[in-house]
């Protein structure tokens, strides 16, 4: 608290080994004090164990924890300010609410007034007031993640982690869950470093988003970066949907696709693509209109021709399904200006999004 | 219709052999011997109902101080064998991998595969006076003659504890097995030293399994007969040898079946006594255990 500036958590060069196998390699990232910082990627990228590694579970084969600007090498798990909220929370189920909550307060030798009080203060700050002598088996699936989440809390820890939490969940409680942590990492200004291999929680939810993938980081950035400006083919592929092309940069800097069309990609600060370099091109389904050729006005647009293939209904999410000329199917954004609302199944239309919406990566050799 | 009828023939059939061994095996037997131990013998084919022998055994104090030293060194046996047992059963079920926990707990059973006569005799072989163990003493030059180390009560509990400390490893075992491990990280990542985990987490969650093992090995112990007169000798006096003395030796039946029932009695109020103090109850451990 002394530097409100230095960060919560730093991880420097960390890495760690199973056998042969490399889970988390050189790992190096800062947490800044009070934010909401996500790891996201897919199962067996090295997440759980990086977690494991801040909780002390695991000991680093080389490189550093500091929590508060302090290395944690070596410091048992019990002596580490960070808490955690396992996958499926466990709670202990042979205590009750308070004791659960207690559990901690007990371990560092509170006194019982305190932690009575404590424990009402932190169940009405999670909005749970009176649930005190409430069995663990009695809550519901929500309530269960708040008492979770609450008994760390309690503790006042430097970082909270929470790991997949709401994998357990069902889809609509799982959306209002996103919410809520949110708010209560809010409300509790502390770190939360929250684990999870569902992209939409990490944007929702986050600050900062770390893409994890064999056990790199491919990208630090914050959600909006993530899917605007994605520094990896991996990212791209990764966060948010996108349809993907592969081509080949022409000289003069034009890509010719695999469907024949010819495109530009608005240049990535940084990069250089070499005449010849095969590549990845993403782009978003948000980013592409589907119209009738007739209508197109102009020609600023990259365009892939295609037959509207059927429509997919799903409120918001709409989306209409174009089958291109060497018969892959795209997923277009629904509806867009120039609506493809009125467009029937099996008319032919034009597929247009901006070169600054085209997102290109060279392929992997 | 034919279909219900066929079914409640299926359930009676698999319940025969069940009700028929409940009925046979066990109420028939005790009916018998509680009736025998209200039977008074006064005189050749001479009897009247009474409770003349439970006046017998109290006004005996030698029974019943048998009948309270075997209850005493069954708890004893009890209680070390839980202390032997947990560790052996938390390693099993936490601290072994996947693939060597089948044969740790094949190990444990393989001391079933012989015989409870063959097991004593083992003890006697290590532990007589030409034994192994004495002789091995005397050679390292500890003792300068012979040791009888059977023919007491350290013997008699080494052997039961031995005999029965499998009765104790799995129902922890099966109970500590369905413990999530992130239970007792939590309880580490709480800020809970090795002690507070083991003794607020994984002791309460292993409770069912405990009781169930502590039952189970307390009975055992109690009305176990071959190792206590192995290892124990004429002085092991154990209760089932007052038993079975009545019973053969004195041919007084009577007698013998007024101590079987004050046996189940007392070993039963034991354990019911064992569930009070623990906080603990039998619908409660074998419902999770």
């Amino acid at each position: 608290m002394t530097d409100s500036r230095s960060p919560d958590l730093e991880c420097l060069s960390l890495t760690k080994r199973f056998g042969a196998f490399t889970a988390v390699d050189d790992v190096s990232f800062e947490i800044p004090s009070g934010s909401f910082f996500s790891i996201l990627g897919p199962s067996g990228c090295g997440k759980t164990t990086l977690m494991r590694m801040i909780a002390g579970f695991e000991e680093p084969a080389s490189g550093d924890i500091r929590i508060k600007g302090k290395s944690v090498i070596g410091t048992p798990p019990n002596r580490r300010n960070v808490k955690m909220v396992f996958q499926h929370l466990a709670l202990f189920p042979m205590m009750n609410v308070a004791e659960n909550i207690a559990y901690g307060l007990r371990c560092r030798g509170a006194d019982k007034a305190e932690i009575t009080r404590r424990v009402g203060d932190v169940l009405e700050r999670i909005g749970l007031p009176g649930v005190e002598t409430k069995q663990i088996h009695q809550l519901s699936g929500g309530q269960k993640q708040r008492i979770a989440i609450a008994r760390c809390m309690v503790l006042e820890p430097d970082v909270l982690l929470l790991d997949e939490p709401l994998g357990a969940l069902d889809l609509k409680l799982r959306e209002r869950m996103k919410i809520e942590l949110k708010l209560l990492q809010h409300q509790f200004d502390t770190t939360f470093v929250y684990i999870t291999h569902d992209q939409s929680e990490a944007l929702v939810m986050s600050d900062r988003v770390a893409v994890m993938n064999a056990g790199r980081f491919e990208q630090i950035g914050t959600p909006q970066e993530l899917y605007h400006a994605p520094a990896t083919a991996f990212v791209a592929g990764f966060v948010g949907d996108s349809s993907r092309f592969s081509g080949r940069v022409e000289a003069g800097g034009t890509i010719l696709l695999e469907t024949g069309e010819r495109i530009t990609a608005a240049p990535r600060t940084g990069t250089v693509l070499p005449a010849g370099t095969t590549v990845d091109v993403f782009v978003r389904p948000d980013a592409v209109a589907a119209r009738r050729p007739a209508e197109l006005s102009g020609d600023a647009f990259n365009r892939i021709d295609g037959v509207l293939d059927s429509h997919l209904f799903n409120g918001a999410q709409s989306r209409a399904l174009v089958r291109t000329g060497d018969g892959r199917m795209i997923e277009v954004g629904y509806p867009r200006p120039g609506s493809s609302e009125n467009l029937a199944p099996g008319e032919a239309v034009a597929l247009t999004f901006t070169p600054a919406d085209t997102l290109c990566f060279a392929k992997k050799a | 219709m034919v279909q219900k009828d066929a079914q409640r023939l299926a359930l009676f059939l698999l319940l025969m052999p069940f009700a028929l061994w409940i009925l046979l095996l066990i109420v028939l037997p005790h009916l018998g011997i509680g009736y025998l131990s209200i039977r008074e013998k006064i005189g050749p084919r001479q009897y009247e109902f009474g409770p003349g022998n439970y006046i017998d055994f109290i006004s005996e104090p030698i029974y019943w101080n048998t009948l309270l030293r075997t209850a005493t060194m069954s708890v004893l046996v009890t209680v070390l064998t839980l202390f032997i047992g947990f560790p052996v059963a938390y390693y099993i079920a936490k601290v072994a991998g996947r693939r060597s926990r089948a044969g740790l707990f094949l190990l444990c059973l393989i001391p079933l595969w012989v015989s409870d006569l063959v097991r004593a005799f083992g003890w006697i072989v290590l532990l007589r006076e030409t034994g192994v163990v004495s002789g091995f003493l005397q050679w390292t030059g500890l003792v300068s003659g012979p040791v009888e180390f059977l023919y007491n009560d350290a013997a008699v509990v080494i052997g039961l504890i031995y005999t029965v400390v499998l009765f104790m490893i799995v129902p922890i075992v099966s109970t500590l097995d369905g413990m999530d491990d992130a239970l007792i990280e939590a309880g580490y990542n709480l800020g809970g030293s090795r002690w507070t985990v083991l003794r607020r987490i994984v002791i309460p969650y292993a409770m069912p399994g405990i009781v169930a093992g502590c039952i189970v090995v307390f009975m055992l112990t109690a009305g176990s007969y071959l190792t206590p007169i192995l290892l124990g000798g004429k002085n092991s006096m154990w209760f089932t040898e007052q038993i079975y003395d009545q019973f053969i030796t004195r041919y007084n039946w009577e007698s013998g079946a007024t101590f079987g029932v004050v046996l189940l009695a007392f070993t039963s109020f034991v354990v019911w006594l064992g569930l009070k103090l623990t906080g603990q109850n039998l619908a409660n451990t074998v419902a999770k255990g």
